[in-house]
């Protein structure tokens, strides 16, 4: 999803990423780099890599890291709530998915030399971002499934080029993170299909105004226009970002807009049209107003969402310091012996 | 900013996908102790019948290789054919061996 750490950052954020190159030796080495990105090659933890390559890795994946664990928090909504005991196992399955998720993109950003304290601090304090579409409200079952089949559905064609991203251990946790989320979409569809086939007339009515709420928003997860997203063109000289924000757009609207026929909803975009001589879709107006207040902090849940996330870190901070205490006695009663 | 010092060490995760295969690095996580990085990398890693045995070992006992020295230590192998059966070209009759 969640690409949008780049296109959200400040102008002295920006700045202070890009360093001058310091030396003729360094310089030596930066040329070395980009000859082994134009060959394709992956870079690995320990390689020499550019300041400003590194950081804006740190910030993408550390951002995509906090993504999927504020992820969980509008899903945990409904685990008590689901339908039926095989939706909340699904369910549960998923938000677990999402923790994994989290857990390998923060270690792929460690391998870059920050710490996983760090990155949560960073969160915490409001000083990360975390992908737009979380502070958004989960308010019926049919939210839970419009995130999987919408939601999830965006995440994935964002992230499936990721899987070649230049820098390896993202490259890796990536693939990781796609095998699993096939199965989110999945379900999602599934459970709307169930509704909008079996269901009454509310549960259908249900579906649509959830797809109506989710759809503008989740074309916003992939960023802002091209033309206003002037990074892209230094990620993809490195390899950070494989396809652009628009084109990405235009991919999920072509493949969602077949299976919107497929689940008998409307997608809310009454300029949404086959355009035959382009071979997409064409579609209206994206409100970037909206998009820059969620990010700037003002959408329906940023607040209740960075309390959470805050709450359960301090609430656990007595069990991780009690699992620290035990392991240091448990070693120190070993030396002993 | 948070004391590092607090942090839960790191620790390498390796995955045996079935009976008779090599363990593999699959990634790594944080836990207070052996048991419970065990007991969390089947957690995270083996939800999906990934594996059948894993081990663990604190990321700070792993000695590397330097990336600088690759040349130095991998490129010597480069000019050394004769080393892979497919470098000798036996009679038809026995090239099966």
């Amino acid at each position: 999803m969640y690409t949008q750490a780049m296109d959200t950052a400040s102008k002295e954020e920006l700045q202070a990423l890009r360093s001058p190159v310091r030396s003729a030796e360094e310089a030596v080495l930066e040329e070395r780099f980009d000859a082994r990105i134009d060959d394709g090659a992956f870079i690995e933890a320990k390689d020499w890599m550019p300041e400003h390559y590194r950081k804006t890795l740190v910030r993408q994946i550390s951002q995509h890291a906090h993504s999927e664990i504020v992820g969980m928090l509008p899903e945990g909504n409904w685990v008590t709530r689901a339908p039926t005991l095989k939706r909340k196992a699904i369910l549960l399955a998923k938000i677990q998915d999402e923790g994994g998720h989290g857990l390998y993109l923060y270690a792929a950003a460690e391998t870059l030399g920050t710490s996983r304290d760090q990155m949560l601090d960073a969160l915490h304090t409001g000083k990360a971002k975390y992908s737009s579409i979380f502070n958004y409200p989960t308010l019926t079952w049919a939210d839970v499934g419009v995130i999987g089949w919408l939601v999830d559905g965006a995440a994935i064609m964002n992230q499936i080029p990721l899987c070649r991203c230049s820098y390896a251990p993202y490259a890796r946790a990536m693939i990781r993170v796609c095998k699993e989320e096939s199965f989110h979409q999945r379900q999602g569809f599934d459970a709307l299909n169930v509704m909008m086939r079996e269901g009454t007339e509310a549960l259908k009515a249900m579906v649509q105004d959830a797809v109506d709420r989710w759809w503008w928003p989740s074309l916003m997860m992939f960023g802002p226009p091209d033309a206003e997203s002037p990074n892209t063109a230094q990620s993809m000289r490195w390899g950070i970002k494989r396809l652009s924000n628009d084109d990405l757009r235009q991919k999920f609207i072509d493949a969602t807009a077949e299976q919107a026929k497929v689940l008998g909803v409307t997608l809310p975009d009454p300029l949404l049209k086959w355009n035959a001589e382009r071979e997409h879709y064409d579609f209206g107006p994206i409100d970037w107003a909206e998009f820059w207040r969620v990010v700037g902090g003002d959408g329906a849940c940023n607040r209740e969402r960075l309390a959470d996330r805050v709450n359960a870190w301090d609430d656990g901070a007595w069990v991780r310091e009690a699992a620290l205490a035990h392991a240091r006695k448990q070693q120190t009663k070993a030396v002993a012996a | 900013m948070s004391d590092v010092k607090n942090e839960w060490p790191l620790w390498e995760v390796f995955v045996r996908p079935k009976a008779g295969l090599d363990h593999k690095h699959c990634g790594s996580l944080h836990a207070a102790d052996a048991k419970m990085a065990v007991q969390m990398a089947r957690d995270v890693y083996t939800r999906r019948l990934e594996g059948t045995s894993v081990w663990v070992v604190r990321s700070d006992q792993i000695v590397a290789s330097d990336p600088a020295d690759k040349g130095m230590l991998f490129d010597p192998a480069e000019d050394k054919v004769y080393r892979h059966p497919t470098f000798y070209e036996l009679p038809e009759a026995v090239n099966h061996m």
